[in-house]
């Protein structure tokens, strides 16, 4: 293996033996960025009115919550003290990109939180009328006790529901860009250490969102056994192959940048790109799972494919982009902090499967959010339900 | 003629003032101030948050309008002295009750060889180095042993990104950490471009050298510059003509760790070979 520096022995300084940031801060920009990404398909038919993703804004919304209730806990998992986690909003330091995580977190969730509920405001309303028990008692709550409903009280929640997507789009954008340069402005790290950082950081979110948005609308379209739309499919695939290739034009940037200049930054990366990075990198993030759904999608888009065929390719890619984002934010987050500080050697990563911040920890905080739309779903109507007409779109 | 800082006479020993506080008092203020103002401050960093606050602990007196503080510490580190025999990692690990394989300082020993570099610590020279092996040691052109440590730096980049001010500078110079508000989120592990700081494996907070704050604030030297047998380490005031550090300064070549980082470190290396980083 290449070392860095002139080096014949591979040498970590002593406090680098261990990675600090492991699975969970891998997982966390993943389900972050699933949030943002989530968001835009709604923000595409709520603000943008791109028609053919009108039935699935709504999902698409519910979705993102879904993200956004569990976004957090992979940091809350890693922190060393977690009982202090809500310091951050009490006593917030502003010199560091961490220290308004908390805010514009919540306050996005917030803001999630309230779309939702002035689209399905007539829904709960109805719901409270109908029910008895402790049904229509929760059904009551989330009325904010506003239990009647007339027709300008539905067009101003339209109002106020495309107001709020409108805003959100960009809180979405600042979310996740954010998150880059949480990572982006360590000018310790050579590999994060890149001013293009938050926008890889947004573009793959956009990415990863969107395709987590197909793969679950034709799960549940197929475990109901209802038809899938195929025009709304087709759409969807031309958005997410234009985005996948603006990030992956970035991701490429950031290298061929660093190759071109062959400054320190490449004297470090150079090494680790060739070494441990290797396999998760060139071969899984590039050769791999970004070629493969480049041609799939390209596929798809640009010929007449249709019918089962369209909607399995448009699958498959969508499959192959979900790992691919998260192969980078593997290869962004542990990869940085392989490169010792001592420019000579490299740290080796161990996974660590059943430790607190291991994978086994990181599956069970991620299957949180699909088991929290489970739940969602047994109780309003998120993907064309028979009874959804008080829901607003 | 030098003196060292134990010999001084009681009366001038150090007043430690440390300011850490007053960044989380100032929450409310900056709070309201809105999140414009966090932007601002995030991307520009402390400087304009000091000057928001009409002044800074490290300003100036000049600048701010404040007073100079009463002393301002430096740590100096002689390679030439060096002999790499790990007293100082030993009295560290004893007096901070460090755990093992973490170091608040470490030794590095330097083999170069025509072919490239022989770089090793092993276990933080915390027992000295073994011989170099007989096939390196025909190769080597030169050999030397190198003292880690924080660098308590004038613009830390650990203090800029703690999310909860649990890490700060005190005027004297010392970059330190609170127990009492660290989250252990290593933030500052990634930001140190020295590899100087580590989440501890007992309490689980962010943890670095403190220059022996406690021994110092009782007019001690930190323990590493204590033990050291061949004046290889010097800590003292900048602020004293006469101490050893001070004199450093008017006769030595100076050398900072990773200049390029522009971190400004209050930790200077004397005789430091080009192979260091």
């Amino acid at each position: 293996m290449e070392l860095p520096g002139d080096a014949l022995l591979n040498y970590v300084f002593p406090n680098n033996v261990h990675v600090a940031w492991s699975v969970m801060i891998v997982i966390y920009p993943y389900i972050t960025g699933l949030i943002a990404g989530a968001f835009v398909v709604s923000g595409l038919s709520h603000v943008f009115k791109v028609k053919e993703f009108e039935p699935i804004a709504n999902f698409a919304l519910i979705a993102a919550f879904c993200f956004g209730l569990f976004a957090a806990t992979p940091l809350l998992v890693h922190l060393g003290q977690p009982q202090r986690a809500l310091e951050i909003y009490f006593t917030p330091h502003l010199t560091s990109a961490m220290s308004i995580f908390g805010y514009v977190y919540s306050g996005y969730l917030l803001l999630l939180m309230i779309e939702i509920w002035l689209i399905y405001r007539e829904y709960f309303v109805r719901k409270a009328g109908e029910d008895t028990g402790v049904m229509k008692l929760i059904w009551t709550v989330l009325t904010l006790g506003v239990t009647t409903y007339h027709p300008d009280s539905a067009k101003l929640d339209r109002k106020l529901a495309v107001i709020l997507a409108g805003i959100g789009i960009p809180w979405a954008f600042i979310l996740h860009g954010y998150v880059g340069f949480v990572f982006g402005s360590v000018k310790a790290i050579a590999w994060w250490a890149t001013p293009l950082q938050p926008v890889i950081f947004l573009l793959s979110a956009i990415v990863s969102g969107m395709a987590i948005v197909l793969v679950m609308y034709s799960f549940i379209k197929w475990r109901r056994g209802e038809r899938l739309d195929q025009p709304m499919v087709k759409k969807f695939s031309a958005f997410l192959w234009g985005i996948f290739i603006l990030d992956v034009t970035m991701e490429l940037l950031e290298v061929a940048f660093a190759a071109y200049e062959k400054g320190w930054h490449w004297s470090q990366i150079k090494p680790l790109l060739l070494g441990p990075l290797f396999e998760t990198y060139v071969i899984g993030q590039l050769l791999v799972l970004s070629v493969v759904p480049f041609v799939i999608l390209g596929y798809v888009v640009l010929s007449g494919v249709k019918g089962r065929l369209m909607l399995i390719l448009a699958n498959v890619a969508a499959s192959f982009l979900l790992l691919q984002v998260l192969f980078m934010r593997f290869n962004v987050v542990v990869g940085g902090q392989l490169i010792s500080k001592s420019e000579r050697g490299f740290v080796e990563f161990h996974w660590e499967p059943f430790s607190k911040e291991g994978p086994l920890t990181a599956i069970v905080l991620f299957s949180a959010p699909f088991v929290a739309y489970y739940i969602i779903s047994r109780f309003i109507p998120i993907l064309g339900h028979d009874d959804d007409s008080s829901v607003a779109r | 003629m030098n003196k060292p800082l134990e010999n001084r006479p009681q009366s001038s020993r150090p007043v430690i003032d440390a300011g850490g506080d007053d960044a989380r008092r100032e929450f409310l203020r900056n709070f309201l101030a809105g999140t414009a103002t966090a932007t601002v401050l995030m991307v520009f960093g402390p400087g304009v948050a000091a000057l928001a606050q009409g002044g800074s602990d490290s300003a100036p007196a000049g600048a701010s309008g404040k007073a100079a503080p009463k002393h301002q510490f430096a740590y100096v580190i002689n390679v030439n002295n060096c002999i790499g025999c790990g007293n100082c990692v030993r009295a560290c690990k004893r007096e901070n009750q460090v755990p093992s394989a973490v170091f608040r300082t470490w030794v590095e020993r330097y083999v170069v060889t025509g072919e490239g570099m022989y770089v090793e610590s092993p276990n933080g020279a915390l027992e000295g180095f073994s011989q170099v092996n007989a096939g390196i040691r025909e190769k080597a052109t030169k050999s030397f042993t190198v003292p880690k440590m924080c660098n308590h730096c004038e613009n830390p980049p650990c203090v800029q990104v703690c999310p909860v001010g649990a890490t700060f500078k005190t005027k004297e110079g010392f970059v330190l950490v609170d127990p009492e508000h660290c989250l252990g989120c290593a933030y500052c592990v990634q930001a140190c471009p020295y590899g100087a700081r580590f989440i501890n494996p007992v309490t689980h907070k962010s943890d670095k050298c403190t220059w022996c704050y406690h021994r110092v604030k009782n007019g001690k030297l930190p323990a590493c510059v204590t033990v050291c047998p061949n004046k290889a380490r010097l800590f003292g005031d900048l602020n004293d003509p006469e101490s050893e550090v001070t004199q450093i300064f008017k006769d030595e070549a100076w050398m900072v760790l990773k200049p390029g980082m522009h971190t400004d470190p209050t930790c200077f290396y004397v005789g430091m070979p080009r192979e260091v980083v």
